[in-house]
């Protein structure tokens, strides 16, 4: 009979406090930021009105500059972000390997290969190109070791859990057989992670894409460079159309991908 | 030797699968022929192995000696974080529900679906020009900046966990003659909430390490202090500064850990 007075409670008074502490952390965090941050009210003001600038500046999107600058830039950026995402192999799947338990039992290895994957992602894609071009100097190389470092860690670790996911039981029956480790990571592993392959790689070579696109700001090759140029020359009829270029291939990208995927899987 | 028969005519297990073949064929092809168009030779890659070698040299040891230009941009970069996660997640709160076309009409969730995509589209790199150009140099351009890139991925995938979700508990609620409000609250927001927080946490995340990056182009935080020490060749400066980044960055994701197990 009592069970009716007994209040019925989602959480434990544990899981409350702690949810209360992470938004009350929030809260303050916000708070302080907010008062400490440097923010000039002057600047926000008129910003309605530099947009504007910015977008009647902007507006006869000056097409006639597509095919004297623009069209080689964007062919150069699909080719350091394709060209970035095969390099980006050569490193990710043997990190990979590494870092899949079933494949790999060392932690020693685990945390070698973890260090590498967790350094590469940290770092973001224009720092890596700002390193590669004062290495190689600018131009596209160093935009495609750029996209090629900075994927690593991405492959790698997605890559590495699909390995671990894989069923054991074909490995073992072509172990018993006695294949040698070369030929059960062929004819075992490969065939079950070649669909998450295909799909982890498309996957990054669509956020390369992207990507590309801005390391030109930096010298590292594509339409970031010639983007920088015209925004440097206060030509934004220029640098509207090579936001639309750049706005039309990262949607072409995406419909490929999305297309591939769907049949492949 | 009667039951066994030989199997001469089994089909091999591991067959020849062509179509793969000519999809590596045609890679191999593409990376020649992208070398010669690109003009990318040996000659200068091995160069740039000198250059890399002399980089790292300069590099070690890093310097700190500049901490305290080094720990203002850290300030600056985590505010920046602070805020523009925290905005951004509680916009993308809303828009998410408003995007998601099994909560609302579809004249409401097709603008809103469009403008989440249009958030998306351009990488925060120039997003966070235009902002420069209307607010100006400084920690507002970089806020505003990660304020869309948060959208663009919470609001989305936020969208597609409620139009995954159960009906069933939606009306069990309707049927007690709950309102709108209600209905959301108590049976929508716990079937998603888990996830919501993982996204925010995600997102979190990658607006720290996106917040010493927007610096670049001149929307504050440790970004622009990176910049121009790249700028001045201060190598030393460089190699401390990233350190503190790839600290910042784990340090990050522990505490999105912590959080997520919080919430689960």
């Amino acid at each position: 009979m009592n069970t009716i007075d007994h209040h019925w409670q989602r959480f434990t008074l544990r899981q409350k406090l702690s949810r209360y502490a992470v938004y009350l952390v929030l809260v303050l965090a916000f708070f302080q930021s907010i008062q400490s941050v440097e923010v000039i009210p002057e600047f926000l003001l008129d910003a309605p009105e530099q947009m504007g600038d910015m977008f009647s500046r902007m507006w006869p999107i000056d097409f006639a500059y597509y095919p004297v600058a623009v069209h080689d830039a964007m062919i150069e950026t699909l080719n350091i972000a394709t060209l970035g995402t095969l390099i980006t192999l050569i490193f990710a799947i043997p990190l990979a390997l590494m870092n899949a338990s079933n494949i790999v039992n060392s932690a020693w290895c685990h945390w070698i290969s973890r260090f590498f994957l967790v350094s590469s992602r940290s770092v973001n894609s224009l720092v890596w190109a700002l390193l590669f071009v004062s290495i190689f100097g600018p131009g596209v190389i160093a935009g495609v070791l750029a996209i090629a470092f900075r994927s690593i860690g991405f492959v790698g670790k997605l890559l590495g859990e699909a390995i671990e996911e894989v069923n054991m039981g074909s490995i073992e029956a072509l172990k018993a057989t006695g294949a040698s480790w070369m030929s059960i990571l062929l004819k075992g592993y490969w065939p079950q992670v070649l669909p998450a392959f295909f799909s982890i790689v498309l996957f990054r070579w669509d956020i390369n894409v992207r990507e590309s696109a801005v390391l030109g700001l930096v010298g590292a090759g594509g339409i970031g460079v010639v983007l920088d140029d015209s925004m440097n020359l206060f030509q934004w009829d220029r640098v509207a159309m090579s936001l639309l270029a750049i706005f039309i291939i990262v949607i072409l990208a995406e419909i490929v991908v999305v297309n591939i995927r769907k049949r492949l899987i | 030797m009667a039951g066994i028969k030989s199997v001469q005519n089994r089909e091999n297990p591991f067959k020849h699968n062509w179509f793969i073949s000519a999809i590596w064929l045609l890679v191999v092809c593409y990376v020649l022929y992208t070398f010669n168009a690109m003009d990318l030779s040996w000659g200068r890659i091995n160069e740039g192995f000198g250059h890399a070698s002399n980089l790292l040299g300069r590099m070690i040891p890093p310097n700190f000696s500049r901490w305290s230009l080094l720990l203002s941009g850290l300030i600056e970069s985590l505010e920046i974080a602070v805020i523009s996660s925290i905005c951004g997640i509680f916009i993308s709160l809303f828009l998410g529900l408003f995007a998601a076309r099994n909560m609302m009409p579809s004249w409401v969730s097709t603008p809103v679906r469009a403008l989440i995509a249009l958030c998306r589209t351009f990488h925060p790199v120039i997003i966070a020009i235009l902002f420069v150009k209307s607010v100006g140099f400084g920690a507002l351009a970089g806020i505003l900046t990660l304020i869309v890139a948060s959208i663009g991925f919470i609001a989305k995938l936020f969208a597609e966990a409620i139009e995954e979700i159960s009906l069933k508990q939606v009306e069990a609620i309707r049927a007690t003659g709950a309102g709108f409000a209600s209905i959301i609250l108590f049976s929508v927001m716990p079937q998603v909430f888990a996830r919501f927080i993982g996204f925010s946490t995600y997102q979190l995340d990658s607006n720290l390490r996106n917040s010493t990056m927007v610096g670049i182009v001149g929307a504050g935080g440790l970004g622009g202090t990176l910049f121009s020490a790249f700028q001045r060749f201060d190598y030393d400066f460089v190699a401390a500064i990233l350190i503190v980044i790839i600290a910042l960055i784990m340090f990050g994701e522990f505490l999105s850990n912590i959080v997520r197990r919080i919430f689960r």
